[in-house]
């Protein structure tokens, strides 16, 4: 184990063969499959609205949207199989309900500018976690949130630039935007998890590399990235004590109510249990396709080894 | 029912070489082609990709420092920068 931490301590990275503390490797395992799990779900609040798109175009790109959604989940579960799990048992820990998945998606999409506000905000925040754990010290997980982050930038600009057409329409449609930021601010602020000063696991993945940035300062840094993009589509934070700080040159802001945050954990979120059951339908729905997969490889193989 | 798990390998241009971008899971060799260009083809990154069963690859060691690669440890003088060039010599 020595090696480990020698390799940690150079920030090397860790492989999936490397010798690691069990520990490590189970935090990995329920970090990379809760955010593999996330993007899967993720793309229900999204499908939501395809077929309701307001144009052709919109229509495609939210389409490309969401299949990207479905092949970061394919990266990173591909990326926690490195750890010596099995997929198929990930899915069933997500549909059983004993892994959890980000509580953002917990929260209905009820209108078009929704679909603007979780590209901008949701898609915005998750940037802000990821492009640090482009730096992770486990090899795998780190390439595949570099593949991850390249394609979210496109997510972010498409999510303004809804809002940033909506903004510029008519009073009705610029309302609609506004409504949409009232709704998702806070919850997009929960997406970095509690603050410092309750985070469990915070300090152990700090020092193993797998973190490398606290909670507070990722949700700062939203903060300060986000604060002037609103200003630019003319909308107004619903954040009363919002300030500049012209000495530090950042944002005063408030924190959002975390005990909302562990209640959607808990599983007494808006679309909790609609999430769940249409996953779990998805699965199951699709079980013949995979089975009839199987079977036409294996008549394949048969066929190939008679003929041989 | 488990799917076999692929390796899969891409190769972004002409005269370049595969490069290993990731895994997936497929029934048949077909199939893991066709997942492999949707999951990581989708922005244009590839002109070529191979899929190999995971299974079949031959590994050099668990521990990926060991003393497998020791031999080429003491062998500075295979590299140019070993050797001591007068000065004004050129082209060499």
């Amino acid at each position: 184990m020595d090696s480990f931490q020698a390799t940690l301590d150079a920030d090397g990275r860790i492989e999936p063969r490397d010798a690691m503390p069990a520990g490590y490797r189970k935090t990995l395992i329920r970090q990379i499959a809760q955010h593999a799990h996330s993007e899967i779900i993720g793309m229900q609040p999204e499908g939501n609205w395809i077929s309701r798109a307001p144009s052709l175009r919109r229509k495609a790109i939210l389409m490309a949207k969401v299949q990207d959604e479905a092949g970061h989940g394919l990266y990173l579960y591909a990326a926690a199989e490195t750890l010596g799990v099995d997929r198929a048992d990930l899915l069933d820990l997500l549909h059983s309900g004993k892994q959890k998945y980000s509580s953002i998606f917990n929260y209905p999409t009820l209108t078009w500018a929704d679909i603007g506000a979780i590209g901008w905000l949701v898609d915005g925040a998750a940037i802000v976690n990821q492009v640090p754990l482009c730096r992770c010290s486990y090899g795998p997980y780190a390439r595949a949130m570099v593949r991850v982050c390249k394609e979210e930038s496109f997510h972010q600009r498409q999510g303004f630039e809804i809002l940033y057409t909506l903004c510029n329409g008519t009073e009705g449609q610029k309302a609609m935007a506004q409504d949409a930021l009232d709704r998702w601010w806070w919850p997009s602020l929960m997406m970095f998890g509690p603050p410092d000063s309750a985070s469990t696991h915070s300090e152990q993945s700090m020092a193993w590399g797998i973190k490398r940035h606290s909670n507070d300062e990722l949700r700062r840094r939203f903060v300060d990235m986000t604060v002037p993009q609103a200003d630019v589509l003319g909308l107004r934070v619903p954040d009363d004590s919002l300030s500049y700080d012209e000495e530090s040159g950042r944002y005063r802001f408030s924190e959002p109510d975390y005990t909302e945050l562990y209640d959607v954990v808990k599983g007494n979120g808006p679309c909790n249990q609609e999430r769940l059951a249409h996953r779990v339908k998805a699965h199951e729905d699709g079980a013949w396709v995979r089975e009839a997969a199987a079977a036409y490889a294996e008549k394949q193989a048969a066929r190939k080894e008679s003929a041989a | 029912m488990i799917e076999p798990l692929w390796e899969v390998f891409v190769r972004s241009r002409r005269g370049l070489s595969h490069t290993h971008v990731g895994s997936l899971h497929a029934p048949d060799a077909t199939m893991a082609l066709r997942n492999a260009r949707d999951v990581y083809t989708r922005r244009q990154e590839g002109v070529s990709i191979w899929v190999v069963p995971a299974a079949d690859i031959t590994a050099s060691s668990p521990d990926e420092k060991d003393k497998f690669f020791d031999p080429a440890g003491d062998k500075v003088y295979r590299h140019p920068t070993f050797y001591q060039v007068p000065e004004g010599v050129e082209h060499l």
